[in-house]
């Protein structure tokens, strides 16, 4: 496991792929990726072996794994609505996010080890969506582990096809004349959406604004209600 | 390697038929779309998932398509459109000529 920070931290991304590219070994015709109930048999016996190894020899010691998963899983929403409230009270703030995530959400003291951040504004005009088709590309820095909707093949695959219905289902129906705008993390860059403030807010201060600010919001398949 | 696009540019995806792990979807293989920015340069990741982590980099783009441009038979706005990145070695300038098409007039 690369250590914080590191380029090609984007490895833990694609667990997916490489499940799908060992599926390919077997079989050209075996689904993408094994999406069961109990998750994927096969390389949880191979993890499970490799880990018990790894114990045996003294190169990971007992919990070390599980406190790993726990550092990776401990980030959450609460980071990027931080992050959203501070853009929406301060415009210059506003203006260097948007020309570089990654440097204006150290300003806030959060780190983005994955990757680059872009993030993407919606105005009155322009709604933004975010995607991964290729596996579960997700700013995990700042709003955790993405929701099982979203590493699901059907999301994957329609957000990029006919979004709008997409959306629909999530309740939310753009208006004709808005352009709808899908972003396809699929490399180095993360993304998240920078949502409008809601009508009626003027009177909320920074952290009664960060309360508001939703997970789904910042992938783009809602927007805020006005208070 | 330096990037051969920068914002504006028409370009094309080329369909480079590789296997393993290739960060270029095939709905956009053969598409025309709009270079949107420059997005700094990267190791290859077909060669980082194989072990090869000594460059060079590759410069990547954030390229911009018009959703009717992807899917002909598309539903939305007119308007709306797909973002993706892309690497250098995915594209070539849409309008050159291309080899097939012989000499140009």
């Amino acid at each position: 496991m690369s250590a914080d920070g590191h380029p090609y931290d984007h490895d833990h991304d694609h667990s997916q792929d490489h499940a799908h590219d060992h599926a390919h070994g077997h079989d050209a015709h075996e689904p993408l990726v094994i999406e069961d109930e109990a998750g994927n048999i096969e390389g949880q016996i191979l993890v499970a072996a490799l880990q018990a190894l790894l114990v045996e020899r003294n190169l990971v010691a007992p919990g070390e794994v599980r406190r790993e998963i726990e550092r990776i899983e401990s980030p959450g929403v609460h980071l990027g609505a931080k992050i959203v409230a501070r853009a929406w009270i301060d415009d210059d703030f506003r203006r260097r996010l948007l020309a570089d995530g990654k440097s204006a959400v150290a300003e806030l003291g959060i780190g983005v080890g994955e990757a680059q951040l872009i993030v993407v504004e919606n105005d009155p005009a322009t709604h933004n969506l975010v995607c991964c088709t290729l596996c579960s590309c997700y700013p995990r820095s700042i709003l955790g582990q993405p929701p099982a909707w979203y590493i699901s093949k059907a999301y994957r695959a329609r957000a990029v096809r006919e979004p709008r219905a997409v959306l629909k289902e999530f309740g939310l129906e753009l208006p004709a004349g808005v352009q709808l705008v899908v972003h396809d993390s699929n490399a180095d860059m993360r993304y998240l959406v920078l949502p409008q403030r809601p009508e009626g807010t003027d009177d909320l201060d920074e952290a009664a604004l960060a309360d508001l600010v939703t997970r789904d919001c910042m992938i783009g398949v809602a927007v805020l209600p006005a208070a | 390697m330096k990037p051969r696009f920068d914002a504006g540019d028409r370009v094309r995806v080329l369909d480079l038929g590789k296997a393993g792990h290739v960060r270029t979807p095939f709905y956009v293989r053969h598409r025309v779309g709009t270079v949107m920015h420059r997005a700094g340069a990267f190791l290859n990741p077909e060669d980082l998932a194989v072990g090869r982590v000594c460059g060079p980099v590759v410069p990547l783009y954030r390229v911009g398509f018009a959703m009717v441009e992807l899917w002909p038979d598309y539903a939305g706005d007119p308007a709306d459109m797909l973002a993706i990145e892309l690497y250098d070695h995915w594209l070539e300038a849409d309008g050159l000529p291309s080899q097939s098409d012989g000499e140009a007039p």
